[in-house]
C-alpha cells in the first residue's frame, strides 16, 4: 500500500450527523474513546433533537455529536467543523443552517440520496452538496448504505460502525483498540451481531484506504495520569455519591434530568435512592424534611424547576436547613429552549426567593469541578445551615471531557449523624454575634427538642412578630455570607494581572473565553481572563483587581441590550446578569457582551469580541461585530 | 451468662424515664377559646404519653393554618413549614429516617386544595406517618374564606352571597387512590371516640389517614349541625375498627362495616345519608413506602462506599 499524504494538524473538528436513531451518537462516543485512549485531548457534545422521534429525513430530525480532537487539552467544543459525517443531506443542512460548519469543511455523506427513487430528495442533495463547495467545501460522496447492505439488511443498524471504520482510516486510529471497544458497547448483544459490527468497522477502515489518498495527523500527546472521560451530569452523580448525599429528590426535566437517570442507576448500591417527586415543589419539600431530619440530600433541577422551588428554598433559608439544589440551566424564560445552553438563571438564584433570603451560588466551571464541587456544596450548606444553589448548564451536561481521575478518600464524606443528647433547654438557634453560625439540632438528639418554623423566631425558635427580633434575625442570617466571604481566596487571573482589558465570566463558558484569551495574548493584546466560581458571596478583592484594567466587562450566555440599539442608552440598557451583580458589588463600570444562541459559545467569536472591544479602546468608533454603531460617548 | 455492669443495671432498672402528659407540653396554645384544635393537641398528647414516646423521636410537621401551629404546643421536634406542603416535608423525614415517628397536622385548605396534588401522591406512597387533617370547613388564619369543603350556601368573605359549589368529598377521593391502605374519621365533639381513632391510627404501619371534624368557633361557628340543623352521621361497627361512641351524637345509627374491603368502603364513603365515623378503610398488610425502598438499599460503611465509587470510576476511565 502507497504511503498516504499526510494533512499535520494541531487539532480537529469533527461532527457526525445522521437521522435521530440511526446511531450517530454510537459511532461518535466509539470513536471519541479511541481517541481518548491513544492520548488525544478531547472534548465531544451531543447534538440533540428535542423531540424524540421528529420525521426522519428532516434538519429537526438531525442528531448525532461534535467532536474536539487536539494534541493538548481541550476545554471547549471549539469554533467551526472541518470534517462532517453525514448519513444525509438533511442532516448536513441542519449543521450549515446552524453555521457550525467551516467554509473549507471536508464533508463525507452517503451517496445513496443522489441515485434516490425521488425527485425532489435528488434535487435538493445536489442542491445542498453544491452549496458545500461553492463556499469552498470539499464533498466526498462514500457508499455507506451499499457497504453496509453488503453485511446486514438493515443499513439503519450498521451504517454507524462503517462510518466509524472510516474515521479509523481518517485518523489512523488503532483497529484493535477500536474493536475492543465495539466488543464492550455489543456485550449484551449476540455473537453475530458483534462480529458484523466488527466486520463493518473493517470494510470502513478498508474502504478508505482503497479509496482516499490522505490521512489526518492530529498528534497524540498520552499522559501517565490516570484520566476518567464522562460528560457534566454524570459527574454531577459521581460527585454527589462521593460527598455523601443519599437520598436525590427530583422530577424529571431537560437537560438535568440524567444526573438523577445516573444517580437512579447506582444509588442504591451505595446506601442511598433517588425519589421522584409528583413535582418540583415536592422534590425540593422531601429534600427538606431530609436535610432537616440529618440525611444530606440533593435535589436537581433546571430553570422552569427553579421557579417553582422558589417558597422552599426561602423556607430552607428561613429555617436554615441545609439543603444542595443543582440548577442545570438551560434556555429560559418559560419552556424556552430545553435542550439548549443559556446562563439565564443567575440572577434568580441569587435574588428569587421573596423578602431577604440570602443563599450561596457557586458555578462549575469544568466537567472535572462538576464532581468535586458537589462535596463543597454540601460542606457549605452544613456549616453555614444554608441553600446551597450550584449553577451547571446544558454545556457542562452534555459536554464530555477528559479530566484527571478523582482520587477518592473518605474525608469528603460527611461526619455520623450527631444523635448525641443536647442539655435540655438547648436553643435551636444559637447564632453566633459575630459569624450567625449556629449549631443545629437534629431530631432523634434527647433535649433538644424544638420547634423549626418558616416564620420570623428568636434564638430559641419561637415566633416573634417584633422589629427588634426580625431585624436580627436577618442580620444573623445575613452575616453568615460575610462569615464565608472572610474565608473565601481572592480569585486568580488567567493572564497577567493589570492591563487592557479583562473579561469575566461563570460557568461553562470559561474554556472558550482562556482559549480566546490565549490568542489575543499570542497577538500581544494585554487581555485577562476571570472566572468566578462563588457568585454569592463574591470572592474578596474584585474591585482592586478591576481597577488594574483599563476595562473590564462580562461574556455570558443570557441576553443584555446592545449599546446602539433603538431606545438602548445608558439609562434603559439592561446588562447581562454578571455584569449587574459585579456593578453594584464594585461600584465599577462592567460593561458586557452577552448572547442567548442556545448553544456554547465558540472560541473564535469571543476573539472578534476582544480584538473589537481593542480597537476601541484603542480610538475606533464602532464596535462592529455589536452589528451597531456604537456612539463612543454613550459608553462612557 | 452475662452480668452486667453497674451503669447498665442503673439505666436498665432505674434510669427508664416515664413520661407524663406535660413531657409533651410546650407554650400555650393561643388558639381562639372554643376551637376544636386544642382537643386534638389533648388526644394527641395522650396518645404520646400513653405509649411512652419518647419526645426527641417524634416530629411533627404542619403547613399553615390555624392548626397547623400545633407543633409549636407539642414538645417533640416540630417542623412548621409552608403553605400545603407539609406531605413531602414529612415524606423526607420518615424516608431519611425511618426510626422516628412523623405526625403530619394540616387544615382543610392545606391538604385539599394548595396540598392536593401532594394529598394524592403521599397516599400512594403510603410512608409511614400520622396525617391529621383539622377539617373546618373554611379559612380561617386568613379571615374566612371558602374552602373546599365549606359547604353549598356558606357565607364567607369570598361567597359573600354563599358558596357556589357542593363541599368537596374528600373520603371518596381518598379511597380511589392506588395503595391507600388507612382511613379513618372523627369528630373533636367526640373526645373518647377521637382518642381511640388516633391510637388506631398511630399503630398503623403506613399512611393513616384521619380526617377529624371541628368547629371553627369564630369563622363557621355553625358547622357540622351546631346550630341545630340535623347532622346526619353513622357509626361504623367492628370488633377490629373503632368502637362507636357516640356523645353528643346519640341519636346516631350504629352499621356494621367491613373496613377491609375496599369497595364497601368506597360506597361508604359516598353516601349522602350520614357522615361515616370510624374506621373506613384499613389493609395493614401494604408494605410502606420507606419499606418498599429500603429493601433494595444496600448498606454500605464508608470504605464500600469509596470501593464502589472507585469501580464507578473504572467505567470511565480512559487508561
Amino acid at each position: 500500500m502507497e504511503a498516504k499524504r499526510q494533512i499535520e494538524l494541531n487539532e480537529h473538528i469533527i461532527e457526525i450527523v445522521s437521522d435521530s436513531g440511526e446511531g450517530a451518537q454510537k459511532a461518535a462516543v466509539t470513536f471519541a474513546e479511541a481517541s481518548a485512549k491513544m492520548g488525544n485531548g478531547l472534548w465531544t457534545v451531543e447534538l440533540i433533537p428535542s423531540e424524540i422521534q421528529p420525521p426522519p429525513h428532516t434538519t429537526g430530525a438531525a442528531s448525532g455529536n461534535r467532536i474536539r480532537l487536539a494534541d493538548h487539552t481541550v476545554s471547549n467544543a471549539g469554533d467551526l467543523a472541518n470534517v462532517v459525517m453525514a448519513f444525509n443531506e438533511m442532516a448536513l443542512l441542519s449543521r450549515i443552517e446552524a453555521e457550525a460548519l467551516a467554509d473549507d469543511v471536508t464533508v463525507f455523506i452517503d451517496d445513496k440520496w443522489a441515485t434516490d427513487e425521488d425527485e425532489a430528495i435528488r434535487e435538493q442533495y445536489a442542491r445542498i452538496l453544491g452549496d458545500v463547495r461553492a463556499k469552498g467545501g470539499t464533498v466526498y460522496e462514500v457508499p455507506m448504505e451499499t457497504e453496509t447492505l453488503q453485511v446486514i439488511e438493515d443499513p439503519w443498524r450498521g451504517k454507524n460502525m462503517w462510518v466509524v471504520g472510516l474515521l479509523g482510516y481518517l485518523y489512523a486510529r488503532d483497529m484493535e483498540l477500536l474493536k475492543a471497544i465495539v466488543a464492550k458497547t455489543f456485550r449484551k448483544k449476540s455473537e453475530t451481531v458483534l462480529q458484523q459490527n466488527v466486520a463493518l468497522l473493517e470494510r470502513g477502515y478498508a474502504w478508505g484506504e482503497a479509496h482516499l489518498d490522505f490521512q489526518y495527523h492530529v498528534p497524540l500527546n498520552p499522559t501517565d495520569q490516570p484520566q476518567v472521560v464522562m460528560n457534566g451530569n454524570t459527574a454531577i452523580a459521581l460527585g454527589a455519591i462521593n460527598a455523601g448525599f443519599k437520598l436525590c429528590s427530583m422530577y424529571p426535566i431537560t437537560p438535568a434530568t440524567s444526573a438523577s437517570h445516573a444517580l437512579a442507576e447506582i444509588m442504591e448500591d451505595f446506601g442511598g435512592m433517588v425519589h421522584q417527586a409528583e413535582d418540583e415543589i415536592a422534590a425540593i419539600g422531601v429534600a427538606v424534611g431530609a436535610n432537616y431530619a440529618g440525611v444530606p440530600t440533593v435535589t436537581i433541577t433546571s430553570g422552569p424547576g427553579m421557579a417553582l422551588k422558589t417558597e422552599i428554598q426561602g423556607l430552607a433559608v428561613m429555617t436554615e436547613t441545609p439543603l444542595v439544589i443543582v440548577d442545570v440551566q438551560r434556555g429560559g424564560p418559560s419552556t424556552g429552549l430545553p435542550t439548549k445552553i443559556e446562563q439565564g438563571d443567575l440572577l434568580h438564584a441569587l435574588w428569587g426567593t421573596p423578602g431577604d433570603a440570602p443563599k450561596i451560588v457557586i458555578a462549575p466551571s469544568t466537567i472535572e469541578e462538576c464532581f468535586h464541587i458537589m462535596t463543597t456544596a454540601r460542606r457549605l450548606a452544613e456549616e453555614f445551615r444554608t441553600v446551597v444553589i450550584v449553577l451547571s448548564d446544558a454545556n457542562l451536561a452534555t459536554g464530555q471531557q477528559l479530566f484527571a481521575r478523582p482520587e477518592l478518600s473518605v474525608e469528603s464524606l460527611p461526619p455520623p449523624l450527631d444523635q448525641n443528647p443536647v442539655p435540655p433547654g438547648t436553643r435551636p438557634f444559637e447564632w453566633d454575634e459575630t459569624t450567625g453560625l449556629s449549631r443545629r439540632l437534629i431530631p432523634g438528639q434527647p433535649g433538644g427538642m424544638s420547634v423549626t418554623t418558616g416564620l420570623n423566631h428568636a434564638r430559641d425558635g419561637k415566633v416573634k412578630y417584633d422589629y427588634a427580633s426580625n431585624q436580627e434575625a436577618h442580620r444573623m442570617r445575613s452575616r453568615k455570607l460575610a462569615a464565608l466571604h472572610r474565608v473565601l481566596k481572592p480569585p486568580v487571573v488567567y493572564g497577567a494581572e493589570s492591563g487592557d482589558l479583562l473579561i469575566v465570566s461563570w460557568g461553562s463558558t470559561r474554556g472558550a473565553i482562556e482559549e480566546a484569551v490565549d490568542k489575543a495574548r499570542g497577538e500581544g493584546l494585554a487581555v485577562s481572563a476571570l472566572n468566578l466560581q462563588f457568585l454569592n458571596p463574591l470572592p474578596p478583592g474584585l474591585k482592586e483587581i478591576f481597577a488594574r484594567f483599563g476595562k473590564v466587562m462580562t461574556v455570558e450566555l443570557n441576553y443584555s441590550d446592545d449599546w446602539g440599539d433603538p431606545l438602548i442608552d445608558a439609562e434603559t440598557r439592561r446588562y447581562s446578569q454578571l455584569a449587574t451583580v459585579l456593578r453594584a458589588h464594585t461600584l465599577t463600570d462592567v460593561d458586557c457582551w452577552s448572547r442567548v444562541p442556545g448553544r456554547p459559545f465558540m472560541p473564535g467569536e469571543i476573539s472578534r469580541v476582544i480584538q473589537a472591544e481593542m480597537a476601541h479602546l484603542a480610538g475606533a468608533e464602532t464596535l462592529s461585530h455589536r452589528g451597531a454603531n456604537l456612539p463612543s460617548g454613550a459608553r462612557s | 451468662m452475662t452480668t452486667l455492669e453497674i451503669d447498665e443495671f442503673v439505666d436498665n432498672q432505674c434510669g427508664v424515664q416515664h413520661y407524663e402528659l406535660e413531657d409533651y407540653e410546650s407554650d400555650i396554645p393561643r388558639w381562639c377559646k372554643g376551637c376544636g384544635d386544642h382537643g386534638v393537641l389533648l388526644a394527641l398528647q395522650k396518645l404520646l404519653r400513653d405509649d411512652q414516646v419518647q419526645p426527641e423521636n417524634v416530629v411533627a410537621v404542619s403547613g399553615i393554618g390555624c392548626s397547623s401551629r400545633l407543633p409549636h404546643y407539642l414538645r417533640t421536634y416540630g417542623f412548621h413549614g409552608v403553605h400545603g406542603r407539609a406531605l413531602p416535608i414529612s415524606l423526607g423525614v420518615t424516608l431519611a429516617r425511618p426510626e422516628l415517628r412523623v405526625l403530619t397536622v394540616m387544615g382543610d385548605g392545606d391538604c385539599f386544595s394548595i396540598g392536593a396534588g401532594h394529598w394524592l401522591h403521599t397516599l400512594r406512597y403510603n410512608p409511614r406517618m400520622l396525617v391529621v387533617v383539622l377539617d373546618n370547613e373554611v379559612y380561617a388564619l386568613t379571615k374566612n374564606q371558602a374552602s373546599p369543603t365549606s359547604m353549598a350556601g356558606a357565607i364567607t368573605n369570598t361567597t359573600p352571597r354563599g358558596a357556589y359549589l357542593a363541599g368537596l368529598n374528600p373520603l371518596s377521593l381518598i379511597l380511589g387512590v392506588t395503595n391507600v391502605s388507612f382511613l379513618a374519621q372523627t369528630a373533636t365533639w367526640l373526645p373518647v371516640h377521637m382518642e381511640d381513632t388516633l391510637r388506631k391510627a398511630w399503630n398503623h404501619n403506613g399512611l393513616a389517614f384521619v380526617r377529624i371534624m371541628q368547629r371553627c368557633p369564630v369563622f363557621m361557628p355553625n358547622a357540622f349541625g351546631a346550630d341545630g340543623t340535623p347532622f346526619p352521621a353513622v357509626f361504623l361497627q367492628n370488633d377490629d375498627g373503632i368502637a362507636p361512641n357516640k356523645g353528643v351524637l346519640r341519636t346516631a345509627p350504629v352499621e356494621p362495616h367491613d373496613h377491609r374491603d375496599l369497595h364497601a368502603a368506597q360506597k361508604m364513603a359516598l353516601r349522602e345519608d350520614g357522615a361515616p365515623m370510624g374506621l373506613l378503610y384499613h389493609n395493614p398488610d401494604l408494605p410502606s413506602y420507606g419499606e418498599v425502598r429500603s429493601a433494595r438499599i444496600k448498606p454500605v460503611n464508608n470504605e464500600e462506599l469509596m470501593a464502589g465509587l472507585n469501580a464507578q470510576l473504572d467505567k470511565y476511565a480512559v487508561q
